[in-house]
């Protein structure tokens, strides 16, 4: 368990638990667990299902993890979390975390069984979902997380449909409905909101949840040295927000004054670049909908 | 606590197996017929009797998922499942295998949809040949009791480690009571030492386990199949040492009922095996020489028993509760592998029999017999003929 609260770079270890992998230049995901590691420290059982991350950093034996690291079936991380936090338990270890780190596709779609039962079984266990909006790893198809108009090689844009037409799912929600001690969602574009949220989650004593947006430069189609921008810009223009749930109630952690144009959100990308105004309008209205939903139910 | 006898089921056998072999974790789904043992084990783990951490989850799939992050960070795991359940894990039974982690699982032998379908036949776990699980058939509820024991053994034996799936029918055997010796607390904990592995996520020695590989895939795999070719070896000596301290002894891959001077010998896995002998028996009786081959194991393969027997008998049947769609039965298929390498093979039929739990009765047994003697004798019979059927087929 993490001792103390890790709001800065300042307090944050020089140590690296991930390093030395394979993800592409600019890579938002491998930033999000590169961080979270250095929050949770060495004494960090770390389980990882089919993903960018674990095809980069588990090639044997080239390992890219320093702490303890294993591959889980796809569908499964929640239930590997609970299975090594019961094994632990059993055997008696202390001081320690155990952690997932699922993609989108992971979390929401294939592996939300899991993650619904390891919620329900209260298990202390962390959950973190790097959501880069899309099955990244095998080629940037949609997955439940992609957000409406995004091309992807699967949801493609053309005469009859404007990419991707389903809404992005909201796991923050769908996972705070469980009644879970801890959630949060993060970006990458403010890491040190980030760092302080994992934190918070490995002082829980039961099942946490950190939902962080990594903008993924081959998938989404920018330069990669526009991440962390983006990862920013998405939170300023609306349509990503940071927030937490705990005690049963939200918290909206950063209300922007006003918003970003959405625009220029979304023309820094290849895979918004064919959207038409009424599709951008509509982008719009569903980010209004959804921000008026917050202010009128969450806490500030 | 001292060895008694109690009068159990085949399922609460399995639970009270699971007590006496103190397995850290259990992860439990249920599944008809399985249910009774996973809730007599969560009633041992309420009471007391066993100290374990009982997962509820949410699906097989993550049952035994659940199972290979215990045993991933050094636990002894336990699950039970059952023919759709079996099919929904499959995944993960090769991570488990190839991880080289030794779980042990009751598998209760059921039939798999459509038709959907209750009662007991093999089709299950048979699909899972090639997942890298030792598999055991169990013929009572006191064996698969005495083999839930022997099966961590078996599975956490250094020369071995593999896991090990328990098989017994549902139904026929999870469901029906009879009298078993229910060994010692004292003379488990001498037979089964505590689960101690360097294969595990370890905090004081941290290192990555169920990781890829590329280069190396073929090698891991190539060690893995030459440990499990250790494991007869294994299953004889645990065989062994289980019948000198507990008095009772299963021969280890493969038993051999009457066959030392038989003619012809039927071939059968599982609860059939006592009807079996019973027909055996009586067919002695008549001065006619039948045997019966338990095969206990179907992974790994008791290749050269089977070679063995079939180099001495005149006519070799297969009894398979299964069949590969557009083949034959799979046991059958797995008994010709080794049966074709004699320079005389024996003539063999395939009898496939009790699918969805369709009885075999003694008559049905005998008739069998009748129909092997007819083709050591030459005469012509179809090479599958399928048992107790309400239709004409051709065969």
């Amino acid at each position: 368990m993490a001792d103390k609260m890790i709001t800065n770079a300042r307090e944050m270890t020089n140590t690296e638990y991930l390093y030395g992998h394979r993800a592409c230049a600019g890579c938002g995901g491998s930033l999000a667990l590169r961080l979270a590691m250095k929050v949770l420290g060495p004494r960090t059982f770390v389980a990882l299902p089919a993903n960018c991350m674990s095809a980069v950093s588990f090639l044997y034996p080239q390992i890219s993890f320093t702490t303890n690291a294993m591959i889980t079936p796809f569908p499964a991380t929640g239930a590997v979390l609970s299975g090594i936090e019961a094994g632990a338990r059993a055997l008696g270890f202390e001081d320690y975390n155990v952690v997932g780190f699922a993609g989108d596709g992971g979390t929401a779609d294939i592996g939300i069984q899991a993650l619904s039962g390891a919620i329900d079984r209260g298990d202390r266990v962390i959950y973190l979902c790097y959501d880069n909006e899309a099955y990244m790893n095998t080629g940037i198809q949609k997955s439940g997380l992609t957000p409406f108009g995004s091309k992807t090689t699967t949801s493609p844009a053309g005469e009859n449909l404007p990419g991707a037409t389903g809404r992005k799912k909201d796991m923050f929600e769908i996972v705070a409905a469980h009644g879970i001690e801890y959630a949060a969602t993060a970006s990458i574009g403010y890491p040190e909101d980030y760092l302080k949220k994992v934190s918070r989650a490995a002082q829980c004593s039961t099942t946490s949840y950190i939902h962080v947006l990594s903008p993924c430069s081959t998938g989404w189609g920018f330069p990669v040295e526009h991440t962390v921008e983006l990862g920013k810009d998405a939170v300023d223009c609306g349509l990503w927000y940071l927030a937490e749930y705990e005690n049963e109630e939200f918290t909206l952690n950063r209300k922007p004054k006003e918003f970003k144009p959405i625009e220029d959100y979304l023309k820094k990308q290849a895979r918004f670049k064919h959207l038409k105004e009424k599709e951008i309008d509509f982008i719009k209205y569903n980010r209004d909908r959804k921000w008026e939903k917050i202010v009128k139910k969450w806490n500030l | 606590m001292p060895g008694k006898r109690i009068f159990v089921s085949g399922d609460e056998a399995v639970a009270e197996a699971v007590r006496l072999t103190k397995p850290n974790v259990i992860s439990a789904y249920p599944i008809t017929p399985q249910t009774v043992a996973v809730e007599r084990i969560s009633d041992f783990v309420e009471d007391g009797s066993l100290k374990a951490e009982y997962i509820h989850v949410e699906s097989e799939h993550s049952a035994m998922s659940a199972a290979l992050g215990a045993a991933a960070v050094g636990a002894r795991a336990f699950t039970a499942t059952s023919s759709q359940g079996l099919l929904y894990m499959a995944e993960v039974l090769p991570y488990v295998s190839g991880a080289r982690f030794p779980i042990v699982m009751m598998n209760a032998n059921r039939t798999l949809a459509t038709p959907w379908a209750l009662l007991s036949d093999h089709r299950d776990s048979l699909s899972q040949l090639d997942s890298g699980w030792i598999q055991v058939y169990c013929e009572s509820a006191q064996e698969t009791l005495d083999m839930v024991i022997q099966a961590y053994r078996i599975a956490e034996d250094q020369a071995v480690m593999a896991p090990m799936m328990v098989n017994l029918d549902g139904f026929i055997l999870t469901h029906t009571y009879e009298m078993v010796d229910l060994p010692g607390q004292k003379e488990v904990d001498e037979f089964l030492p505590a689960y101690d592995t360097g294969n595990k996520m370890d905090l004081e020695d941290p290192r990555a386990v169920c990781y890829a590989a590329m280069n190396e895939y073929m090698e891991f795999h190539m060690k893995q199949e030459f440990d499990m070719r250790n494991a007869p070896s294994v299953i004889a000596g645990v065989d062994k040492a289980f019948g000198e301290k507990f008095g009772r002894y299963y021969s280890g891959m493969v038993e051999q009922y009457r066959c030392d001077d038989a003619d012809v010998v039927l071939v059968a896995l599982g609860s059939v095996c006592g009807t079996t002998r019973a027909v055996v028996d009586a067919m002695r009786e008549e001065g006619q020489k039948v045997g019966l081959v338990k095969l206990r194991f179907m992974r790994p393969f008791p290749r050269e028993e089977i070679m063995e027997i079939a180099g001495r008998v005149k006519a070799m049947g297969v009894l398979d509760k299964d069949i590969s769609v557009g083949y034959e039965g799979i046991v059958f298929t797995n008994i010709n592998s080794s049966v074709c390498d004699l320079s005389t093979p024996p003539p063999r039929i395939n009898f496939i029999g009790g699918l969805g739990g369709r009885n075999i009765s003694k008559e049905d047994i005998r008739h069998m017999f009748n129909q092997l003697f007819a083709i050591a004798k030459g005469e012509k019979q179809e090479k599958i003929q399928f048992i107790n059927v309400g239709c004409d087929y051709n065969g």
